[in-house]
């Protein structure tokens, strides 16, 4: 069980972060306090500023947990921008190649291109690492590259949609559609996609915490050579983790090309991958943390993007600002104690 | 001599100098990823200060018309991110990894929103005069600190230390050498290198600071000091190696190589990722890491 | 202070602490420590892991500041910050895990932080000047003549053997001009014969007028090299005596406070069973490591025990058995457990057949130090039937095993929710005993199984192990602690270099036999 310090500072370093990023709007001749009711009132201030948050924090539950996951065997991935990418191509080839699939079926085909997508995308630098032995963070940022340089040749030489101006593929067939709940968000392009990803996390718990599998790859990314002492082959379960990490970062494509565009647009994705990283690590690595984490990330990113014409000086680039700041926050392990020093110091 | 053979000469000459002149950023930013990894601090932050220091450097050309100022400039933020960077890591035991991440987003978020501020626009700065324009000095500069780094490593007694600060930092603890300060000095130092990598990309190779601009560079400079294995003149071999792939993709836009139809642009723009990742797949059993690196180090 | 054994009474000491004092958080370490060690002796330091000998001597070289107390060098109160000072008024350590950068020279790691340079670089900041190696090796030359320790200056230390790295640890001091040298565990890692030479080089040093602190807990040590002993217990000294008028028994007592048994009542044997072990040449590539050809058996109702310096192929030996398929771990040969090829099974089948495993280093192969009884309950047991049905964890099942196991084992604290790193070494371990025994296994691999464990741990461990064996199990022992091998082996096999250098019955040979092959002889 956590202890109430832990479950704490992730929300003291939220505050920290924002007031920080306020601040930053200050020195930009901004009122801060304005910035923060823009920043309320546009991410929950509606039923549709609601359904949009909830449609921004989607993505940020699944890169969020494919962080944790891989985190939870021992290994960083910073690939989630490239296995989202991969899953989302997954999904509109699938959708663009087979259009005709019946409603039914067609979602779980999209699914599973999305799993098989964004699953390639991690296995690479598992094997990688467990087979040779070179390291997943560089493997991850280069395979990121590789992702967008490989789907932008997809997009433009053989899926290329001719009727748009845009980068992007053909639309999808009109089977694999999410229906959005119009009658409470409004235009909000929420849809069964998030309820996929509340899903997904309730799967990665039972997973880790529940069931033999989940034990070893949590052993594995706490101990390695204890695991494999304890017979736990721990190359199998890091190709394996990662793998399930990339599938995980892959459904982003679910909610972004079933349930949003109905194609791959280049360049749709603001970071989610990397904002994952900030996810994973506000949630603790847990599934309820990271959708906890997720939700305020998803209300930060709708929020920030009011900024453009609410405000004179502030961009919806105040989200990465602001992102950036709690994660160095939270990550801080000696921001705590050295702060209680200082409290203990005065009271003394 | 005949034509066709002077415009292969031509052709390669321009090819061996666009190698050069491309490769700059990437030469500065790995050295300033070794001044910091050498000394035992993960690096992962060498995108964000290029990036900060590409628009400083072209804010400050164009508002003083001097680069010269603007390569200070593009130092300066450098070293500011890196103090930063360092804050966390070396003090307050962020992970290496997360914080250099965090930077990184930081300062993605910060060029934009500088950019907002000071010319209403998001996207790129004003563009800079020629004449106000580096043709080849910071070339010269990344070469001439390759061989600057390997002596300073190898002569003298802060080389030593931040050899072994990476190595084997409690040694040098106890030699009386207080390993966070050497460490601060690598973060610092690689700060400052990576600024003036950044600038070399606004004010050399371009003619202004635009959104993204480092694209992938500082990451670009990470896998070269691992592929160098951690050794200035290797490393830099590898930025030259980076470099030509980089110049033969500009050249190769549109060529014809088989077939009938040109190479796609995009595969010729991800080989230098791919070459890394295939390169540290069948290299890195040999390549050693400083032993201490990514390790906080807690006194001092 | 008029005690002094050497010259006048009036001579001040090397070295002495009056009253030291330090605590960490709750724990107190030290509680009014006093020492005193005279110029030109060597001064032996002992006492139990954590009985706060280091402690004293972290304080005495400077990198823990006392709460209370003095330090007096030559007489003189000093009172430092860091190791730097302590080395300036000439006291210096060679630590038990050696302060050397593998990969850089043996000039470079002894120069370090203290770089000569040329006069003519006066003008540049310290930092910067030119290193001038060749000033530091002239001076070294001249040392290593002086004091007979002979090494190859531009060797990277990590191709040196234990014992130069050792002599570079000690020039390193010199270079610094230290007058006191403070050795901690000096031969922990040394063969008898490099012992022998260590012993020597002190000896030397000693003539030259230094002052040598030996800390180290093996009383044979401390009898044979020293003048006098000061003895630690619970943080506190328990005796300051003169080495030629004690006993090893009176140190033992000093140390542990109460008659110490020495022996192990070791019960009758069973009658052998089949073989549970039997090796066929197994040898390892050089590159991985050392294994030469080792064939053995081990059988049923047996203890058969390896005896060794460590680093002669014991890690191997194990590697070898459980994970036979790793080339990283076995390049030929067979191996046979409990009567079965296993030479191309998984450790986890291997795991499966009955084998329980107590390995060298619990922190690195035992435990998730960071999570909770249960789950190091778990570990390797996770696809029992036992605690695994239908994909899922047997919580309930898991909970009440390790209630179980605390009160069979007697492991303190009684929390399965409490990390296991919180709890003593020796409770540690017995959840790693209890772990194992929980797969009754006929095989049991025990590798120094009471290192770092308190006095009352070891003697249940022991007494585990005994009755593994008295149960049909074969146990193959590994321990670097000759006296534990002794003890409880029915039969010793002496480990060389990557090879079985003898072969012994309980009772048939001497400690000096088995220390002599040990280090190689014959």
């Amino acid at each position: 069980m956590e202890s109430w310090r832990g479950r704490l500072q992730p929300l003291a370093a939220v505050l920290l972060g924002l007031s920080l990023g306020l601040a930053v709007t200050a020195v930009a001749g901004e009122n801060p306090w304005n910035v923060l009711k823009v920043l309320a009132q546009s991410s929950l201030g509606s039923w549709y500023d609601l359904g949009m948050t909830l449609f921004y924090a989607t993505p940020l539950i699944f890169t969020g947990l494919s962080v944790a996951v891989a985190f939870q065997a021992g290994l960083f991935n910073i690939g989630a921008e490239g296995q989202l990418v991969f899953g989302a191509l997954g999904v509109a080839a699938v959708g663009a190649l087979a259009p005709g699939v019946p409603s039914p079926l067609a979602p779980l085909v999209g699914i599973l291109a999305a799993v098989v997508g964004g699953g390639l995308w991690g296995f690479i630098p598992g094997w990688l690492r467990a087979r040779r032995g070179s390291h997943e963070v560089i493997n991850t940022i280069m395979l990121n590259f590789v992702a967008a340089g490989l789907s932008s040749w997809v997009t433009l030489y053989l899926l290329r949609n001719m009727d748009s101006q845009n980068p992007e593929t053909r639309p999808v067939g009109a089977g694999y559609l999410l229906g959005h709940f119009s009658s409470v968000f409004g235009d909000a392009p929420f849809s069964g996609a998030f309820f996929l990803a509340l899903l997904a996390a309730f799967g990665v718990w039972v997973l880790l915490w529940k069931t033999p599998l989940g034990f070893e790859i949590r052993a594995v990314g706490q101990n390695e050579s204890a695991a494999r002492a304890a017979g736990i082959d721990g190359a199998r379960i890091r190709i394996l983790a990662m793998t399930l990490a990339g599938a995980l970062a892959g459904l982003v494509g679910v909610g972004e090309v079933m349930g949003n565009s109905g194609k791959f647009r280049m360049g749709f994705s603001p970071d989610f991958g990397f904002v994952g990283i900030a996810v994973a690590l506000l949630g603790r690595n847990r599934p309820v943390g990271v959708i906890a984490a997720a939700l305020l990330f998803g209300a930060l990113q709708k929020g920030t993007a009011a900024l453009d014409f609410e405000t004179e000086h502030v961009t919806r680039d105040l989200s990465s600002i602001i992102q950036a700041l709690v994660i160095l926050s939270v990550s801080a392990e000696g921001l705590w104690s050295w702060m209680k020093r200082r409290k203990g110091g005065m009271g003394a | 001599m005949n034509a066709a053979e002077t415009g292969a000469w031509a052709l390669l000459i321009q090819l061996a100098a666009s190698t050069l002149r491309v490769s700059t950023p990437l030469v500065l930013a790995a050295l300033g990823g070794l001044a910091s990894e050498r000394s035992g601090v993960i690096n992962i932050a060498l995108e964000g200060m290029m990036l900060v220091g590409a628009l400083a450097a072209a804010i400050v050309t164009h508002s003083t018309a001097s680069p010269w100022l603007g390569v200070g400039a593009g130092m300066a933020a450098g070293a500011l991110l890196a103090l930063l960077y360092g804050l966390c890591v070396i003090r307050l035991r962020s992970d290496q990894i997360v914080a250099g991440t965090a930077i990184n987003l930081l300062a993605a978020g910060i060029a934009p929103f500088v950019c907002k501020v000071l010319y209403g626009a998001t996207g790129q700065t004003p563009s800079i005069g020629i004449e106000n324009r580096f043709q080849s000095g910071p070339t010269w500069m990344a070469f001439a600190l390759v061989l600057a780094v390997a002596a300073w490593l190898r002569w003298t007694p802060s080389g030593l230390w931040v050899r072994f600060a990476g190595e084997h930092p409690e040694a040098l603890s106890t030699a009386g050498i207080r390993v966070n300060r050497v460490r601060w000095a690598g973060v610092v130092l690689s700060g400052v290198l990576s600024g003036l990598g950044g600038a070399a990309l606004s004010i050399q190779l371009s003619s202004a600071f635009s959104r993204n601009m480092t694209a992938g560079r500082g990451f670009m400079a990470l896998a070269a000091l691992i592929f160098g294995k951690w050794r200035p003149v290797p490393t830099a071999l590898a930025c030259l190696l980076f470099g030509f792939a980089d110049a033969i993709q500009i050249r190769l836009q549109g060529v014809v190589l088989w077939g009938s139809e040109p190479v796609p642009v995009q595969f010729i723009q991800i080989l230098p990722y791919v070459v890394t990742v295939l390169v540290l797949a069948g290299l890195v059993g040999q390549a050693r890491a400083p032993r201490a690196l990514g390790q906080f180090f807690d006194r001092g | 202070m008029a005690d002094s054994l050497q010259g006048p009474a009036a001579a001040p000491a090397a070295v002495e602490l009056r009253g030291l004092t330090k605590r960490f958080r709750h724990v107190v370490a030290n509680a009014g420590v006093d020492l005193r060690v005279e110029p030109g002796t060597i001064h032996g330091v002992i006492g139990e892991n954590g009985a706060g000998k280091s402690t004293a001597m972290k304080m005495l070289y400077g990198l823990y500041a006392p709460d209370e107390g003095q330090i007096l060098v030559d007489g003189k109160v000093c009172s430092w910050r860091t190791p730097q000072d302590a080395i300036r008024a000439g006291i210096g350590m060679v630590h038990q895990h050696f302060m050397l950068a593998g990969p850089y020279t043996a000039l470079d790691n002894i120069l370090l932080g203290a770089e000569p340079s040329p006069s003519w670089a006066g003008f540049l900041p310290r930092s910067l000047r030119p290193v001038d190696r060749s000033a530091a090796r002239a001076r070294l030359q001249k040392l290593s003549e002086q004091y007979g320790l002979p090494v190859d200056l531009d060797a990277p230390i990590e191709r040196l053997p234990v014992g130069i790295q050792q002599r570079i640890e000690i020039l390193k001091l010199l270079y610094r001009e230290a007058r006191v040298l403070i050795l901690d565990e000096p031969t922990a890692v040394l063969t008898p014969q490099e012992v022998i030479a260590l012993f020597e080089n002190l000896r030397k040093l000693k003539a030259e007028g230094k002052t040598i602190i030996i800390i180290t807990h093996k009383l044979k040590e401390v009898m044979s090299f020293t003048e006098k002993v000061t003895v630690f217990r619970a943080g506190r000294v328990t005796g300051e005596v003169e080495t030629a008028k004690t006993s090893p028994q009176e140190l033992a007592n000093l140390m542990v406070g109460r008659k110490v048994v020495l022996s192990v009542e070791v019960p009758p044997q069973p009658p052998l069973g089949p073989p549970v072990l039997e090796l066929d040449s197994v040898a390892l590539d050089r590159r991985h490591g050392k294994l030469d050809g080792v064939s053995l058996q081990v059988r049923a109702g047996e203890v058969v025990g390896i005896a060794g310096v460590e680093g002669n192929g014991q890690s191997e030996l194990m590697q070898a058995i459980l994970h036979p398929r790793d080339p990283g771990c076995r390049s030929s040969g067979k191996v046979r457990v409990l009567g079965q090829d296993v030479t191309a099974n998984t450790t986890a089948e291997i795991k499966d057949l009955g084998v329980g495993l107590v390995p060298e280093d619990r922190h690195q192969e035992g435990l998730l130090l960071e999570r909770p009884m249960t789950e190091n309950f778990l570990l390797g047991l996770q696809r029992s039937p036992r605690f695994a049905s239908g994909g899922f964890i047997r919580q309930d099942e898991l909970e009440q095993a390790c209630r179980n196991a605390i009160r069979e084992y007697d492991v303190r604290p009684a929390a399965i929710d409490l990390e296991l790193g919180r709890f003593s070494g020796g409770n540690q371990q017995k959840v790693v005993i209890a772990r194992e025994f929980e797969r009754k296994p006929r095989f049991l691999i025990a590798a120094q199984p009471t290192r770092g464990v308190d006095v009352g741990a070891i003697e249940f461990i022991h007494q585990r192990i005994l009755r593994a064996r008295t149960e049909g199990a074969g146990v193959l022992l590994v321990s670097s602690e000759l006296d534990e091998v002794l003890a409880l082996s029915d039969r010793i096999l002496v480990f060389y270099d990557g090879r079985v250098a003898g072969e012994f019955k309980r009772g048939e040979c001497t400690e000096r036999e088995i220390g002599l092959l040990m280090g190689g002889g014959s």
